[in-house]
């Protein structure tokens, strides 16, 4: 069969149950478009900033477990997409992005919108392609989504120049299973599993610790995972990343981890003598200051990418493969060894952690005047209960308010930018997710600094006209940033006031989207109610008190068992060495 | 501080374009020192290219550097030839010197002691090629500053293992 290069991308990924594209059109991408237009097998999702289309299949892909793919035109399109692809490498989210490009022989001429897209996006990309020659084009295409989607997944850009997209080939149906010189790896070595439960099984005050790895693994591994720890009995600890594949309900799950997770989950990860870690990175956001991190544990790490084995952490037994495989290897052997848990020392560790639980380290003083941004989110945790709701943020202390407040009881129920911190990459992520899910509650949780990053999404939503719910916390301020500079600048809060801020409730009805606003605690619930049940989209605008700051928190340069529980403790919010490590 | 060691890989790579651009760019993104780095291809049938890059770091940084270049995907194999028992290295040398008379004599004295072979003159000039390792390379350098050296040109290092043992079956 004789097809153009623009068919053959979209027969490859028609072949490889690819449903929708995000995208932007421009010159350097138009033969492609002209064979989305003569097909009705892909849906083509319009967005109006490349960035925001990055974003958008992140969501999609973070609540699916598939494969997000964008198509975005050559130069600024590509540019565009930079701060989406890079958000998707550090979060390892599997996107396949297309770019368009200047003809082949106009390359490396200036030519009108063209840049080196393939040099740009080398180092925000887990790998990138320059298809030069059509008869690449469908093994390049296979390929670029199986290198997303397997191993440690991650975003990869297809550069496609005009002349491609336009010659003519034989398509031939090309599969990719394997390649040559990239193996990811699968399974671990056996040996390492037998030791990993000698030690796990001697363990006193053992602790797990998983990230977004698990969620990656897909669903089996987060049910997997559910069983070993219920069958351990022991505590675990989840990362911002790794929300969801335990329950907020199970009755192991100390709360989230780091900088701003809960007291019991620092203090135990600080006093644990062993610790499993399963699919996480000890990012410095986890860990705090390094040399205090939990100094007298034996670590065991899950991992499917051996960099992330002793990157910042030395480790005891690595374990090298996808979770889902590692867990059920070690499953398997904790059930057939005869030794178990001491379970009198696992008691007497519960009851040390639930001495730290008492401390009750999330709560918050209340207030009847003015609406505090915890209880907010407490009341929307409350109305979304039972629902099946999926929730984006943006990035800020609303993103920590939410980590802390929200419950999640599946996984790919929570999408949040974790390495990159990306202002911008809510909103657009909850259009992908409500995409993917179409009769499913979707929220963001935004801050209205990080809204305006790419409220101009606003008319994407509005032409999908589909219900996604974005709840602004609205307090006027950049408020980390204003957080950051009360607590290490001396309260001067250079250009963190959000100014000029739009009337939300206008700007929403300007796009033909319903807006509301709450200013008064008593109108909280009512309010809350009235947006999940309108079946459109809304834009709710809460007005928070101004000033909240982000509790309990590690303080800059202290380790894990040092945390500063709210603005009475009287902790100092840094040590001596620790602006410098922030 | 843990020991610094310099170590020596041999890194097999897919012949396409730009995937030195992706070696390269790992070492300055991820703030590794490259103390050498050659590349040619080594096997035309199966498109292969051999890096073979010279680094300095603790044992943690070693290990970072094996499995951050064991990532790029057209990357084929690592091998870190410290850890892989005895191996040869060689890098080749080109020396320029600017000398008339005593001077002139003397240099080329200097390169027979080293076995430096001659292989362009002038009235007034050497160009002089030397094989070694770094450390005679730069032993030849140092002698031949007094003699008029005007200008230095070396390959890096490449390297091999010693014995019977191939890095990719053949």
């Amino acid at each position: 069969m004789k097809l153009s290069g623009s068919e053959i991308i979209i027969k490859t990924l028609v072949d490889l149950n690819v449903e929708v594209i995000f995208g932007y059109p421009g010159g350097a991408v138009l033969p492609i478009y002209d064979a989305i237009f003569k097909q009705n097998r892909i849906r083509h999702i319009l967005v109006r900033h490349e960035q925001a289309a990055v974003h958008m299949a992140e969501g999609y892909a973070r609540s699916t477990g598939k494969v997000g793919v964008i198509l975005v035109t050559s130069g600024p399109g590509a540019t565009n997409a930079v701060t989406g692809l890079t958000d998707a490498l550090m979060d390892s989210i599997p996107l396949l992005c297309l770019t368009g490009q200047v003809p082949t022989h106009l390359i490396g001429t200036d030519a009108f919108q063209e840049a080196d897209t393939v040099g740009i996006t080398a180092s925000c990309t887990k790998h990138n392609y320059l298809v030069k020659d059509i008869n690449d084009l469908e093994s390049t295409v296979a390929e670029g989504f199986y290198v997303a989607k397997s191993g440690r997944p991650g975003p990869v850009v297809i550069d496609l120049p005009k002349d491609v997209q336009n010659s003519i080939t034989t398509f031939k149906g090309i599969k990719v299973k394997s390649m040559t010189s990239y193996k990811p790896v699968k399974k671990a070595n056996f040996t390492n599993v037998k030791q990993a439960i000698d030690i796990l099984l001697k363990a006193k005050k053992p602790i797990i610790y998983s990230g977004g790895g698990v969620i990656n693994s897909g669903v089996k591994a987060s049910s997997l995972l559910t069983k070993f720890v219920n069958y351990l009995g022991i505590p675990i600890t989840q990362t911002l990343m790794g929300l969801g594949a335990v329950s907020a309900e199970n009755k192991n799950f100390l709360g989230m981890l780091g900088m701003h997770g809960t007291y019991e989950a620092n203090m135990a990860m600080h006093d644990c003598d062993v610790m499993l870690c399963v699919g996480a990175r000890f990012d410095d956001r986890i860990t705090g200051n390094l040399k205090y991190f939990s100094p007298n544990s034996k670590k065991i790490h899950i991992d499917i990418d051996p960099s992330s084995i002793n990157k910042n952490v030395k480790i005891d037994i690595a374990l090298l493969g996808d979770c889902y495989y590692v867990l059920d290897m070690l499953f398997k052997e904790l059930r057939q060894n005869k030794n178990k848990l001491d379970s009198k020392s696992i008691n007497k560790w519960w009851n040390t952690i639930n001495k730290w639980k008492k401390i009750d380290c999330l709560s918050f003083k209340d207030s009847n005047e003015i609406i505090k941004p915890q209880k907010a989110l407490t009341v929307l945790n409350d109305a979304l209960k039972g629902k099946d709701a999926f929730i984006t943020t943006e990035v800020g202390q609303h993103q920590m308010w939410a980590a802390q407040y929200l419950d999640f009881y599946k996984p790919n129920r929570w999408m949040t930018s974790g390495g990159l911190g990306t202002m911008g990459y809510g909103f657009p992520a909850a259009i992908g997710v409500q995409v993917a899910h179409p009769n499913k509650p979707v929220v963001c949780v935004a801050g209205e600094a990080s809204f305006l990053m790419n409220m101009q999404e606003l008319s994407s939503l509005r032409q999908l006209n589909i219900p996604v719910k974005i709840f602004i916390l609205n307090n006027e301020y950049m408020g980390m940033v204003r957080q950051w500079q009360e607590f290490f600048h001396g309260g001067r809060y250079a250009e963190s006031y959000t100014d000029s801020l739009p009337d939300f409730i206008s700007l929403a009805e300007s796009f033909g989207i319903k807006g509301m606003r709450v200013t008064d605690p008593k109108e909280l619930k009512k309010s809350i109610k009235e947006m999940l049940d309108h079946k459109g989209p809304v834009l709710m605008d809460v007005c928070v008190a101004k000033m909240e700051n982000v509790f309990p928190m590690i303080p800059a340069g202290a380790a894990h068992n040092e945390m500063k529980l709210s603005d009475k403790d009287d902790k100092e919010t840094q040590t001596a060495e620790g602006l410098a490590l922030l | 501080m843990a020991d610094i060691n310099t170590h020596t890989f041999s890194v097999i790579v897919d012949n396409k374009s730009g995937v030195l651009a992706r070696v390269v760019g790992m070492f300055s993104a991820r703030g590794y020192n490259i103390e050498s780095l050659t590349v040619a291809e080594v096997d035309e049938d199966r498109n292969l290219s051999r890096v073979t890059v010279m680094v300095t770091g603790t044992t943690m940084v070693i290990e970072q550097i094996k499995a951050q270049l064991e990532r790029i995907v057209p990357v084929r194999k690592v091998v870190d030839l410290n850890n892989e028992g005895a191996f040869v290295n060689r890098e080749l040398l080109l020396v320029k010197v600017k000398a008339k008379g005593e001077r002139r004599v003397e240099s080329l004295r200097v390169a027979d002691i080293f076995r430096a072979r001659v292989i362009d003159s002038s009235n007034q000039s050497f160009v002089f090629e030397l094989t070694g390792s770094a450390d005679k390379l730069d032993a030849f350098i140092k002698l031949m500053q007094p003699l008029g050296l005007v200008e230095v040109s070396r390959t890096g290092a490449v390297a091999i293992l010693r014995g019977e043992k191939a890095l990719l079956a053949k």
